[in-house]
């Protein structure tokens, strides 16, 4: 099991470029805002929040074909459908190095961009924490999707048509706690469900996505 | 205590579905077709108007059942995944098909008579409003359905992808739900909420519920129709299709085979 953790961190860490560009894409959509929206202090404060929880669904929902697409190309996904450990913790091992290694650096990125859109800087905290709640959330959702679309060769709309919809609760609460802690309202609330939805994710999404590697895998 | 599991065994069976089906559909029609037409005449033209929306309230006789539908048919396609990955169960993955396009209209009727009942009441045809934005949710859910079986090569992966996909969209739909309703309650909207409804006269109700029951058959005999035909594409090789459909032929085949 370690070795596969060591394995599947170096792997994620060789695909560098693969890495990089959905922190590009986070960072460039969030600097599109100012410029189609407004430049001013009093427009980007207010909807900072926002911005930067869409940018940063859309952007990890962008880097879900790393998880599964080159492992499927090259057969070691049947070969780990084939493995005596059950097949929904190798899952889990695999989800969690992929968010280490792309959602993580999104939460590391996001003080940066939440200082350019002017985010209250007593909502960063809440910001960061969300985020760092709510991205294994979406790595969670997102894996199902991922593996259910992996074995099609154009898979990426579809990925966004599948996934988005659940991305959808942890949104809510993800924007949400940071606006209540822009207005200087506790967020904890926001924040504890935020943990709720990542504890029952981690229960409960590597069990769907294995059943989906397994249809994935047994399809051709 | 044994459970007999025949009926289960039959009923899953697409010969045998074809068959049963077959003798309901005209009765699932008719009923369907004549349940329809009885509440929307009553409901449009006879029952009281309401004392405050009017004559604009009767499009709810459209709206409430295909709203009631667009939320029981992802929970019956939910089921039959739960059947279809279990037990590999194939006529559950057909009606997973052939509902999943069913429920999308239906959603969309909903929002749509939702939409046009909404202009003259709340004064906008669309608000932010909890109940509307998750069945926007849920019209997207049926999309994401709908495109697993555009995009799959083969039937038999498709079928449980998607069997996967109702699953996963059943259990969130609860949370979708509770967390728009929190969002919303977070922003409230000016002033828009559905007025206290007030209590129903029998004549206001019985045509509702007459429409109800209606759209359910509607659904039974499209979704028994839909199936029938994608029976009989997917088992076209098989020997009773052959011999239901193509007697001459099968005769000669089998002519040539003896």
């Amino acid at each position: 099991m370690r070795q596969l953790i060591a394995t599947e961190l170096r792997l994620l860490y060789r695909r560098k470029q693969e890495l990089v560009n959905p922190l590009l894409f986070f960072v460039l959509v969030c600097s599109l805002f100012p410029l189609a929206v407004s430049p001013e202090v009093g427009a980007l404060e207010q909807i900072a929040p926002g911005i930067l929880w869409v940018a940063a669904t859309l952007a990890s929902m962008l880097s879900l074909d790393m998880l599964f697409r080159h492992d499927y190309d090259d057969g070691s996904l049947e070969q780990l459908t084939f493995s005596d450990r059950p097949l929904y913790l190798l899952m889990l091992v695999k989800i969690v190095c992929y968010w280490l290694m792309s959602g993580l650096p999104l939460v590391l990125v996001s003080p940066l961009l939440g200082l350019m859109l002017f985010l209250p800087f007593d909502a960063m905290p809440e910001m960061i924490l969300s985020l760092l709640l709510g991205t294994p959330v979406l790595a969670m959702l997102g894996s199902v999707g991922a593996a259910l679309t992996v074995s099609l060769r154009k898979g990426g709309v579809i990925v966004a048509l599948l996934v988005l919809p659940l991305f959808m609760p942890v949104i809510i609460f993800g924007s949400s706690a940071v606006v209540a802690a822009a207005q200087g309202l506790p967020a904890t609330g926001q924040l504890l469900w935020l943990a709720a939805f990542a504890v029952a994710g981690i229960c409960l999404a590597p069990l769907a996505t294995a059943t989906a590697v397994r249809i994935a895998v047994s399809c051709d | 205590m044994k459970i007999n599991w025949s009926w289960f065994h039959k009923w899953t069976s697409p010969k045998w579905f074809f068959q049963m089906s077959e003798a309901w559909l005209p009765w699932l029609t008719w009923l369907a077709i004549s349940l329809i037409s009885v509440a929307v005449v009553w409901g449009l033209a006879f029952a009281p108007p309401d004392y405050q929306q009017g004559n604009s309230f009767r499009i709810f006789y459209i709206h409430l059942p295909s709203a009631i539908l667009a939320q029981s048919v992802f929970i019956f396609m939910a089921v039959a995944g739960l059947v279809s990955l279990v037990w590999r169960v194939k006529l559950a993955d057909i009606f997973i098909k052939v509902a999943a396009p069913f429920g999308a209209a239906i959603t969309l009727l909903a929002l749509l008579t939702g939409a046009i009942w909404g202009k003259p009441t709340w004064g906008t045809w669309w608000i932010w409003d909890a109940r509307l934005t998750s069945t926007l949710i849920q019209f997207f859910l049926y999309l994401g359905v709908i495109a697993i079986f555009a995009a799959m090569e083969t039937v038999e992966s498709a079928g449980r992808a998607a069997s996967l996909a109702c699953l996963v969209g059943v259990v969130n739909v609860p949370i979708i739900k509770f967390s728009v309703e929190w969002w919303n309650t977070l922003h409230q909207p000016a002033t828009f909420t559905l007025t206290e409804k007030p209590a129903m006269p029998a004549e206001m109700w019985l045509p509702a519920l007459i429409a109800i029951i209606g759209f359910y058959c509607l659904f039974g005999a499209v979704t028994f129709y839909k199936m029938q035909s994608e029976i009989i594409f997917r088992e076209r090789r098989s020997r009773w299709v052959q011999e239901r459909f193509n007697p001459d032929k099968t005769h000669v085949t089998s002519s040539e085979e003896n």
